[in-house]
C-alpha cells in the first residue's frame, strides 16, 4: 500500500503556493539491501496537479528524485477555497492521491 | 478436429487475458512517460530524445541550489523561468548515471515554477531546460557534493 501524502496550499496574492510531500522509498536499483541483493527500481514516474478538477501541471520524475519526495508548485488565478488535488503513479503501477482547499 | 481446434481456441484465449492484462498498465505508462529519454545516459542523449535541439543560452531561468550539497542523497533545487509562455521544465544532472532527473508541463495559470528534492551521485552541472513558444533555452549551475546519493 502507498504511504499517506501531505499537502498544503496557502494563497499569496493571487497565486496559490502548493506544497506535497509524498511517502515513497524512491528506490533507485543500484541500492544493495541487509542481504547483499540490489533492491529493484521501484519509484514514481507521474505527478498530476489539479486545481478544480483541470490539469495544471503534468510532471514525469524518474528515479533520481529523493526518497519521500517533496515538490512545491505555484498556481496563479487561485482563490481561497479553491481545490487542488495532487496524485501520483509509479512504475510498477501503485498510486496515490490528496486534495486540499487553498487556505 | 474438434478436439485441436479446441486446444487452439482455449490457447488463443489464454494468450489474449495474458495480453490484455499485462499490456494495460505497460500501455498506460508509455502513454505518460517518455522511456527513451529517462533511459539516456548522456545529457546530449536526453535532450535529444526530449525533443529538445539547438538550445540557447539564457539568464531568464533562475536556478536556486546549494552551490556545496553535502548530502547527496537530498538536494534541493529550486527552479523559476521568467521566459515568456514558458510550457514546461526539464532538469538534467549531467553526471548522474541517468541524467534526466525530471520533466514538467505547465498549463492553465500554473507558473513555470517547480521545488524538487533530487539525488547526486557525485559533484555535477545541473542544467534546466526550459521549452516557450516551440524554443528551447537552458541554464545550468554546479553544484558540488560531498557525500554522494546514489549507492549506500
Amino acid at each position: 500500500m502507498a504511504d499517506p501524502m501531505k499537502i498544503r496550499a496557502t494563497l499569496n496574492g493571487d497565486t496559490a503556493d502548493v506544497r506535497v510531500l509524498m511517502g515513497h522509498p524512491m528506490e533507485t536499483g543500484q541500492r544493495k539491501g541487509p542481504d547483499g541483493k540490489i533492491v529493484p527500481m521501484h519509484f514514481i514516474q507521474n505527478v498530476e496537479v489539479k486545481l478544480n478538477g483541470k490539469t495544471v501541471i503534468e510532471g514525469q520524475i524518474s528515479q533520481a528524485v529523493s526518497r519521500n519526495p517533496v515538490f512545491s508548485f505555484r498556481v496563479k488565478g487561485a482563490k481561497a477555497g479553491d481545490k487542488i488535488e495532487i496524485s501520483w503513479l509509479d512504475n510498477k503501477g501503485d498510486k496515490n492521491r490528496t486534495e486540499t482547499a487553498i487556505a | 478436429m474438434n478436439a485441436i481446434r479446441r486446444t487452439t481456441l482455449k490457447a488463443a484465449g489464454a494468450a489474449f487475458l495474458l495480453a490484455s492484462g499485462l499490456l494495460q498498465p505497460l500501455r498506460a505508462l508509455a502513454a505518460g512517460w517518455n522511456k527513451a529519454a529517462f533511459a539516456s545516459k548522456t545529457p546530449a542523449d536526453a535532450l535529444k530524445n526530449l525533443g529538445a535541439s539547438g538550445t540557447l543560452e539564457s539568464k531568464d531561468i533562475l536556478i536556486e541550489a546549494p552551490q556545496i550539497a553535502e548530502n547527496g542523497l537530498v538536494v534541493p533545487i529550486e527552479i523559476m523561468s521568467n521566459v515568456p509562455n514558458t510550457k514546461s521544465i526539464a532538469v538534467i544532472i549531467e553526471k548522474n548515471p541517468f541524467p534526466l532527473v525530471a520533466q514538467f508541463d505547465f498549463m492553465e495559470g500554473a507558473l513555470p515554477f517547480l521545488k524538487i528534492n533530487v539525488k547526486m551521485g557525485e559533484s555535477s552541472w545541473v542544467r534546466v531546460v526550459a521549452e516557450a513558444g516551440g524554443k528551447h533555452y537552458t541554464a545550468a549551475k554546479e553544484i558540488k557534493v560531498t557525500i554522494g546519493g546514489c549507492g549506500g
